[in-house]
């Protein structure tokens, strides 16, 4: 752990990744302060100033303007960040248990059980997962829990594979023999010896599906499958400002803040755990060392 | 080798049953009222009568695997539904919207072949040097970007600020040209057909409408693409042979192109694999950006309008086509290293 603390030190990439994801964090955890709440049963809803189907440039009021029918970009981004974090954890959290139950059950279990699980996930993978995703949403309507249930079910197979394949490695390891004929069941084996050492690869293979789950997410959204209308999320700002690509032909970057704005907020995410994944990946992929 | 194709090709229509299932259990979670709105086949709306009539005729309350089996028996008769977002039977639409697709898949994939291929090993060549860091933080910057906002991005440049371009397949008047008469349409790719038909007119205005479209896959697809040529560039120039060649006073261009070049394919080719099945999700998204009329931004309208036949049809069409490409993959990697053994 410490080693791999001091690589990722060493490592100008990674260091600018963590910092760029702090920022994030921070935004997410002080939201309340940062931007306040719009309304108190649910912040998540953008706050929004009046119908008018105009977009208004940045002013003090609205630090980064307003999208169409005035909803404030600037709480949108803040909420969307928080948002963000709450879906992609969502999503790793039940990926991850059902992944670590069924690659567990196929691991440990084998044979026609183990043929049966993994030919389910390579039919799952086989399917785009940005298509099966929009079928999921189109299929269960609008909502924050609904993108997290389509989202999940695109991304557990790989946690399951992953867990299958580090449980497949340890079980034939001469120890687990022993505890074995010392009568240790297979709960006591799970928690005793397969967790603690195939369950740092799955932490950070799931740190780093942080920034495809919000891009999965902030894509739903942008094509109208992911959140309701008017909440705080990064896609479905940019999905509005897809009207003001030309807002007048005389000024047609008049209304571009639309567009650049939460075009940022997304890039700089994504960017983030990018640094990050590339650093892992050099740490842990010792055959694509830089030469 | 032959053992190995022969058993893909027969576990394809295993897969493809599986996703059936999957898409169809899925689909299912709807209450029959609305499941019996797929079966219309036309656009009005259907009245109570109707919607229970079309319940028992489809047998829409018994069991899922009745009605599973029912509708398999369909599918693989041809028999997709009525599309109320296309207004025309699902495979209609499919004969429509698939061309446009396909034609965009292509002309993205070439370059992304080509010049990733050429990029990357340029990169290598002149590893460590001003060329080769900014070849590769170019394509880790845009790889980093998600395709919808290099999508905005390329509008707002080029149809927003200088006008060039325009989303759409082809212009206006254009479209007036391909539905009259004069226009015959034999094969749906618009840039082949306007040569078949000698109108260099279509042809030149359809070469402009998908440079944009093609320009943002491209980008923010080639850089796996690139960086995989390089790496296994680099790793080849450091093999015995490559100094064997060397020492045998071979110039390092010609070394690459007659040694190199073979050599990475197997790599370029998984990576490439990897890079169609993000392109093909990824089309969704590109096409509703640049509003291309392809089965992507179809989809994406049959899905926001609960357009169930729709859907299925789309979403039962983008997991064949991933599985062809899939096929087609293991397919080239036998061909280009004979050595690869499937057990």
């Amino acid at each position: 752990m410490i080693e791999l603390i001091n690589k990722m030190r060493n490592n100008r990439g990674a260091f600018t990744g963590v910092i760029i994801i702090l920022i994030y964090v921070m935004i997410a955890i002080f939201a309340p302060f940062i931007a306040g709440r719009s309304n108190p049963d649910d912040p998540y809803i953008a706050k929004q100033y009046s119908f008018s189907p105009v977009p208004q440039k940045p002013s003090f009021k609205a630090p980064f303007g307003t999208t169409q029918n005035q909803y404030d970009i600037f709480y949108s981004m803040v909420w969307g960040t928080r948002l963000a974090f709450k879906i992609s954890l969502f999503v790793v959290l039940i990926s991850f248990i059902i992944g670590i139950i069924i690659g567990w059950i196929s691991g440990y279990y084998g044979r026609i059980i183990d043929e049966i699980i993994m030919r389910f996930t390579d039919m799952v993978l086989s399917i785009p997962s940005l298509v099966l995703a929009m079928v999921i949403a189109s299929i269960l309507g609008p909502g924050i829990e609904k993108i997290i249930i389509a989202i999940a079910f695109v991304s557990w197979p790989s946690y399951a594979r992953l867990f299958r394949s580090e449980v497949l490695k340890i079980k034939s390891m001469d120890y687990i023999t022993y505890s074995k004929i010392i009568g240790a069941t297979p709960f006591w084996i799970l928690r005793k010896h397969i967790m603690p050492n195939s369950i740092y690869n799955i932490i950070i293979m799931a740190s780093l599906d942080i920034a495809n789950i919000v891009l999965m997410a902030s894509s739903l959204s942008f094509l109208g499958l992911g959140s309701p209308q008017g909440y705080s999320d990064w896609g479905q700002v940019i999905s509005m400002s897809r009207n003001w690509i030309i807002s007048s032909f005389s000024n047609p970057l008049e209304y571009s803040h639309i567009v650049i704005i939460p075009s940022v907020f997304i890039f700089t995410f994504v960017l983030g755990f990018n640094l990050i994944g590339e650093a892992f990946r050099d740490i842990f992929d010792p055959k694509q060392i830089k030469r | 080798m032959k053992k190995f194709l022969i058993r893909k090709v027969f576990s394809i229509p295993l897969t493809f049953i599986g996703i059936t299932i999957i898409l169809f259990s899925i689909i299912n979670i709807l209450p029959s009222k609305t499941l019996a709105t797929a079966y219309s086949s036309s656009d009005k709306e259907m009245t109570e009568e109707e919607i229970t009539e079309i319940i028992k005729k489809y047998d829409l309350d018994s069991s899922i695997i009745k009605r599973y089996y029912g509708w398999l028996k369909r599918v693989l008769k041809g028999e997709l539904g009525y599309s109320q977002t296309a207004k025309m039977s699902v495979v209609d639409a499919l004969k429509t919207y698939l061309p446009a697709t396909v034609e965009l898949t292509i002309f993205s994939i070439i370059p992304i072949f080509f010049i990733g291929s050429f990029l990357g090993m340029k990169a290598a060549k002149k590893k460590s040097t001003l060329t080769d860091r900014t070849i590769t933080s170019i394509s880790s910057f845009f790889y980093s970007i998600p395709s919808f906002i290099i999508g905005i991005f390329l509008l707002l440049i080029f149809y927003g600020i200088l006008g060039i371009f325009e989303p759409g397949r082809y212009s206006t008047q254009t479209d007036i040209l391909i539905s009259s008469m004069i226009f015959k349409k034999y094969t749906g790719f618009m840039i082949i057909d306007s040569i078949l038909n000698l109108n260099f007119q279509v042809l030149f205005d359809s070469v402009k409408h998908i440079i944009l479209p093609a320009l943002s896959i491209f980008l923010g697809t080639s850089a796996m693409f690139i960086k995989i040529t390089r790496t296994s560039t680099l790793e080849e120039l450091n093999k015995d042979y490559v100094r064997t060649l060397r020492a045998k006073g071979l110039r390092e261009d010609y070394i690459i192109k007659k040694h190199i070049k073979k050599n990475i394919l197997i790599p370029q080719l998984t990576v490439g694999g990897l890079q169609l099945i993000r392109l093909l999700g990824g089309v969704v998204i590109t096409e509703t950006i640049f509003d291309w009329p392809g089965i992507g931004s179809w989809g994406v309208k049959c899905a926001l309008r609960l357009d169930i036949t729709g859907v299925m049809g789309f979403a039962i069409v983008v997991s064949i086509l991933f599985l062809i490409g899939n096929l087609m993959i293991d397919i080239l990697y036998s061909i280009v290293d004979p050595r690869i053994k499937y057990e």
